[in-house]
């Protein structure tokens, strides 16, 4: 597959077609006795990075490839190539059928069948992307990173301006009757600044997505990433001590996308989930009422369809505290004698299935609290703007939680003075029952779960 | 993987448009790995991805394409999609010619491992479950996974240079959980080189296993970490990453350029304390860090960041070497053919000290002893950092005691840095993948025993 700036044939029905026919024919090579489940995709992607009033680079790119799970007598192997070449398509099957004789057979491994549920359409392709040239979106980039520097005196840099977009198209097909395709396309504007005044620097950065070019704003990412650097300076090592914490829209997703990890059927299975044996139980305080709706065709993560093809559904996990149920795969469900949930994810063709959440929310506190009037009901505490080290110091299993953290102190309901250099620690069991509020201001941002101010209460905050 | 000649056609045509510089970086990686999770193996896998990444330099600007299609006709697609950032030039004719360059005895990392099997590594993956479950009852779930990759990559440019390079990777984990009264808790091992299978001739699964499960255990009787700013002991090798975050992103010249590090300027300076002699070398033995050539075919090389606590030099890249008219020190790196390379650290140390490592915790009347380290985080602009401890103790009169619960460190790069007063004998060197701008890299750190006079850590703990 090559790669052709802006004159890629993208977003016909005709290609989904045409790789719906590649996974077919490849699943058509199965052996009797055993399943074969072939996923198949394409993606162009373009992106423009400026710097100084110049494009620093330019990329464009078509990648192609397969991934192909065989399931002979309960043992499950995969093999995945960056290719759709005809001689390739037959390797890799061959491979993973090889890998395949090697797994442990086991009665709960086996493909995803049709079952029934219908998939909600969304639709999450938009047309116009492929007739944007390649300059517009140079345009486009030039005049962001241009916007950024003259927002604010106080901006020294912008580190970063880029422009991306790319689309997708995938089709799966299983010789045990799965048949689905679809195709999405999606567009982003994002920049980084730096603040200066004096000695001190701060950083801050802004974004906007959508799912093509049309609709990106320019000046949201803009003032988002100067605000958050400009408000920042000046910031000190703030004092410790116990105290209520806002999460910022953007740490919220972060953090739920960390409690997702533990409401995975397959992580319950196996023991790696701090929920597992309290279905039932009263796992927070009565305001949290967890959802995964990846039919919400707001959502980022929004999809019709699965991983392995079932349809996508919503899926109630917590109500009013008491924790209800898991997300389960094919597998996972098997293992836990329930069906799918429709949560299969995977990592596009070189990845193999595993559970996962696409669009979490929590339902908004009574009071319908914006960002300010959540910190207005907190009146005293800690308002986190960004996060650090989450991948090193949460732990789904254990429940730890223990991040770096910048922001700014709340004083009498309002943001006060920036504190930077501190931590906040809890663990999410506690943060769970100490949800103070969570706020109306439901924003989709990249990635699985919603943006929504949270204030968390006693969490202890380490500083100077 | 691709004749000269038509390398040479191609870079020509990418420089047809104008442009001072191009670049074919062509790659062919083939991956297998094994896990073995809940007692039972899982999943194999099997990954090829073959391609190449044209890079186009015209001024400040880059233009760049990958392909999967090594046809000549699909890497002429490929120059031209990237020669569009150069549309100044005449359309005339440029012609490149190129050289092929041994890569010596630097490109050990090409050296032909014995033929894997898939047996042989399930059998590790066994081997390691049932050491692991071996440690006690309290052992409750075990994952094991192998992965070995070998990775070919040629590289061609307009400068004359045709270089190749064969790095095989192989890597084995250990991951715990242990159940108590206090609930669950986690431990993890892993070992890493740029080696073929040979790994295990060096290195014991049942080792890993046993390290990973007395982590998961030793913390079920684990108390909150303390909360605040403490003396903290790092063991040897207990995972270097603080220097890694400290100050090695902070001295990326891509930081530097676009003065979004705190180390600009501060070439010549006294940056750290006078016990702080820090080096990246890519040449370093089979370390997970370690190259023949870098992604842009520089050969891998050893570069002193600090001496003496003094700032000597950045890491370099060739776009930005050019930039400041000088040589890249080969940190020039990606993760795919589908990627720019970019500034990146290989592997990274602290040499060691002349302190007893007994003796410097001896000397610690109270703080912390950090056996292990996970992962960590920087902003190179503010030099704030994170890394967080996945084996830890207190240090009472002296003494390493109560085990404490994960928890995460933060500092300011140049601020710690002056702040170490201690480091030992006892050196030690620990893989990691080490994540930029979305590029993940394989990456080594090291250190000796050393004391940080102050950190503050963000445990519960009041």
């Amino acid at each position: 597959m090559s790669a052709i700036t802006g004159t890629a044939p993208s977003g016909t029905a005709g290609d989904t077609q045409e790789l719906t026919a590649v996974a077919e024919r490849v699943a058509g090579w199965a052996r009797s006795g055993e399943d074969v489940e072939v996923y198949v995709a394409r993606g162009d992607e373009t992106e423009v990075r400026a710097y100084d009033g110049e494009v620093e680079s330019l990329t464009s790119a078509t990648s192609a490839g397969i991934g192909v799970r065989v399931v002979v007598d309960h043992r499950l192997g995969f093999a995945w190539a960056g290719s759709l070449d005809e001689a390739v398509l037959a390797e890799t099957l061959d491979e993973a059928r090889d890998n395949a004789a090697f797994a442990t057979r086991d009665e709960h491994v086996g493909l995803a069948v049709p079952d029934g549920v219908a998939a909600v359409p969304v639709d999450l392709w938009d047309d116009g992307l492929a007739t944007v040239p390649t300059s517009a979106k140079v345009e486009a980039v030039l005049a962001l990173e241009a916007r950024a520097r003259a927002a604010d005196p106080r901006i020294r840099q912008v580190s970063s301006a880029d422009y991306g977009d790319g689309s997708v198209e995938v089709a799966l097909v299983s010789t045990t009757g799965i048949r689905s395709a679809y195709r999405k396309t999606s567009g982003f504007l994002s920049v980084g600044v730096i603040a200066g005044e004096g000695e001190a620097s701060q950083t801050g950065g802004g974004f906007s997505v959508g799912r093509g070019f049309e609709g990106l704003d320019p000046e949201r990412a803009t003032s988002e990433a100067v605000e958050r650097a400009v408000r920042l300076l000046g910031a000190t090592k703030g004092p410790s001590g116990r105290r209520t914490v806002v999460f910022d829209r953007r740490a919220a997703t972060t953090l739920l996308s960390v409690v997702s990890s533990a409401l995975s059927g397959e992580a319950v299975a196996k023991g790696r989930s701090f929920f597992a044996g309290r279905i039932g139980e009263e796992v927070g305080g009565g305001g949290v009422t967890l959802v995964d709706d990846p039919t919400d065709p707001r959502a980022y993560g929004a999809a019709a369809y699965d991983a392995e093809g079932l349809a996508c559904r919503r899926n109630e996990l917590i109500t009013g505290g008491i924790l209800r149920g898991f997300l389960y795969d094919t597998i996972a469900g098997s293992r836990a004698g329930v069906a799918s949930t429709g949560s299969a994810v995977r990592g596009g063709f070189s990845g193999t299935p595993g559970v996962g959440c696409r669009a979490l929310t929590l339902a908004p506190g009574p009071e319908g609290y914006d960002q300010a009037g959540v910190i207005r009901a907190v009146r005293d505490g800690l308002f986190v703007q960004s996060m650090t080290g989450v991948h090193s110091g949460v732990n789904p299993i254990s429940g730890d939680f223990s991040v770096g953290a910048e922001g700014l102190l709340i004083r009498d309901g309002e943001l006060a003075e920036p504190v930077r250099e501190i931590t906040v620690a809890s663990t999410l069991q506690r943060m769970l029952h100490s949800l103070v509020a969570v706020g109306a201001d439901l924003e989709w941002l990249p990635g699985i779960a919603a943006g929504q101010t949270l204030a968390v209460g006693d969490m202890q905050v380490s500083g100077v | 993987m691709i004749d000269t000649p038509v390398l040479e056609r191609v870079l020509g045509a990418a420089l047809r448009h104008g442009g001072e510089f191009a670049e074919v970086f062509a790659e062919d990686r083939s991956s297998s790995s094994a896990v073995l999770d809940d007692g039972r193996v899982e999943e194999l896998t099997s990954g090829r991805d073959r391609g190449a990444g044209i890079r186009v330099v015209s001024g400040e600007t880059t233009g760049f394409a990958h392909t999967a299609d090594l046809s000549e006709a699909g890497l002429l697609r490929a120059a031209e999609a990237a020669s569009a950032v150069a549309r100044t030039g005449g359309g005339g004719t440029t012609s490149v010619a190129v050289d092929l360059v041994a890569a010596g005895d630097r490109g050990r990392s090409g050296e032909a491992g014995p033929r894997v099997s898939k047996a042989d590594s399930l059998e590790l993956l066994h081997r390691a479950d049932d050491a692991a479950r071996s440690a006690g009852g309290a052992i409750s779930q075990v994952q094991a996974a192998y992965g070995g990759s070998r990775r070919q990559v040629l590289i061609a440019n307009s400068e004359g240079l045709l270089v190749g390079d064969e790095q095989r990777r192989t890597r084995f984990a250990v991951s715990c959980v242990a159940v108590g009264d206090s609930g669950m808790q986690t431990g993890f091992e892993t070992a890493a080189r740029t080696v073929g299978f040979e790994l295990f001739d060096e290195v014991s699964v049942e080792e890993l296993a046993r390290l990973a499960s007395g982590r998961a255990l030793a913390k079920l009787s684990a108390r909150p970490a303390p909360s605040g700013e403490v003396p903290v002991v790092l063991a040897g090798g207990s995972g270097g990453i603080l220097f890694h975050e400290a100050c090695g992103h902070g001295l990326e010249a891509d930081h530097i350029v676009k003065d979004s590090s705190v180390y600009v300027g501060q070439v010549g300076k006294q940056v750290a304390s006078p016990l702080v002699t820090l080096v990246d070398d890519g040449t370093v033995g089979t370390e997970w860090g370690t190259f023949g050539v870098d992604d842009e075919g520089r050969p891998a090389q050893r570069n002193v960041l600090i001496e003496d606590g003094i700032l000597t030099d950045y890491l370099w890249d060739y776009l930005r070497a050019r930039q400041e008219g000088r040589q890249s020190s080969g940190n020039g790196r990606r993760q795919t053919y589908q990627h720019l390379p970019m500034v990146r650290m290989t592997n990274t140390f602290l040499l060691p000290g002349e302190d007893d490592a007994d003796e410097i915790v001896a000397q610690t009347p109270h703080g912390v002893y950090v056996a292990k380290l996970g992962g960590g985080q920087v902003n190179t602009t503010t030099g704030d950092f994170v890394f967080g401890t996945t084996e830890a103790y207190l240090i009472e009169d002296g003494r390493i005691t109560e085990p404490l619960r994960d928890a995460n460190l933060i500092g300011n790069g140049p601020e710690i840095l002056k702040r170490v007063d201690a480091v030992a004998t006892d050196f030690a060197m620990t893989p990691g993948t080490c994540g930029k701008d979305g590029q993940s890299v394989p990456v080594g750190c090291g250190q000796a025993t050393l004391r940080i006079t102050g950190v503050t850590i963000g445990g519960t703990a009041e």
